[in-house]
């Protein structure tokens, strides 16, 4: 089970709104490579982890994710928020008001709504492990190419902190797929 | 009251110093997941829980409950805002 902590993993503090880059960085929220997919697929996949540092890890950073999520769309509600419609219309942002308003949905960058198809749970640790580090390498892609289509200060901090997150996951994952590969090997699972 | 989403200069620099420490520990504890015999990390955590728990508790005592398990006194202060998500005038 979880608890909830009231604050944000790190600060966020938009000054200025920014409605067409919000609808980039919504793909980190419910898009392919975004925080809920890497949150629902390591949460998922814990159940069939064999050892004890796999089953940790998965948990570990399926929970860390959820905090993702939470910035990610932390960052999406203050770029549009008390932006007004017709303005919003104006960048691009018109079909997403008249769906959503200034809510904040899980959808990625071209309006496709989240899906779990974007991920598997194999019940096979050695495949699921390899998909988590294909999945984190993707997710620091994304955050890379965002950060090439923004400019402002207060945004990408807290991408450039997302972004070294995803570096750190893929590490941990490379650490827990050799520590599996090598139980595997002597039988000593579990 | 907070009606606002309003965070004093005080209170705002002591949650980012809080979530410093907690960000700290959430990265070692990974590092252990995968490491869980490195005595190095293990004390730098212990090191940090206590700092990070002192923290926490002046936090709190001062600007009203993080989590939800905290007692409660005259009003149930849990609802205040700003919550995490609220963009903060300062
Ligand atoms: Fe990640």
């Amino acid at each position: 089970m979880w608890y909830y902590d009231k604050k944000l993993q790190y600060p966020i503090k938009i000054t200025n709104s920014n409605p067409k880059l919000a609808k980039y960085i919504i793909t980190q929220y419910g898009g392919p490579d975004g925080e809920i997919g890497a949150s629902l697929r390591y949460l998922s996949q814990r159940f069939a982890m064999p050892t004890p540092e796999a089953k940790a890890i998965l948990n570990d950073i399926g929970t860390e994710e959820l905090a993702h999520m939470e910035m990610v769309g932390t960052i999406v509600r203050q770029l549009i928020q008390d932006v007004p419609p017709r303005k919003l219309e104006e960048l691009g942002l018109g079909s997403y008001y008249t769906e959503h308003g200034c809510g904040v949905y899980p959808e990625n960058a071209s309006g496709v709504p989240f899906s779990a198809s974007a991920f598997q749970s194999k019940g096979d640790p050695i495949a699921d492990l390899y998909e988590d580090l294909a999945a984190e390498q993707k997710a620091k892609a994304t955050y890379d190419y965002l950060l090439q289509l923004c400019d402002d200060p207060d945004v990408i901090d807290p991408l450039r902190f997302l972004r070294e997150r995803e570096v750190v996951h893929f590490n941990r994952f490379s650490e827990a797929l050799q520590i599996v590969k090598d139980r595997m090997g002597t039988k000593k699972l579990y | 009251m907070n009606n606002a989403n309003s965070m004093h200069e005080d209170q705002e620099s002591m949650l980012k110093e809080l979530m410093m420490l907690d960000f700290k520990l959430l990265d070692l504890q990974l590092y252990l997941d995968t490491h869980p015999d490195d005595m190095n990390s293990i004390s730098a955590y212990n090191n940090l829980l206590v700092k990070a728990e002192a923290l926490r508790k002046a936090y709190q005592e001062k600007y009203g409950p993080l989590t939800v398990n905290y007692p409660v006194s005259d009003t149930w202060k849990w609802i205040n805002n700003p919550w995490p998500w609220n963009k903060m005038e300062v």
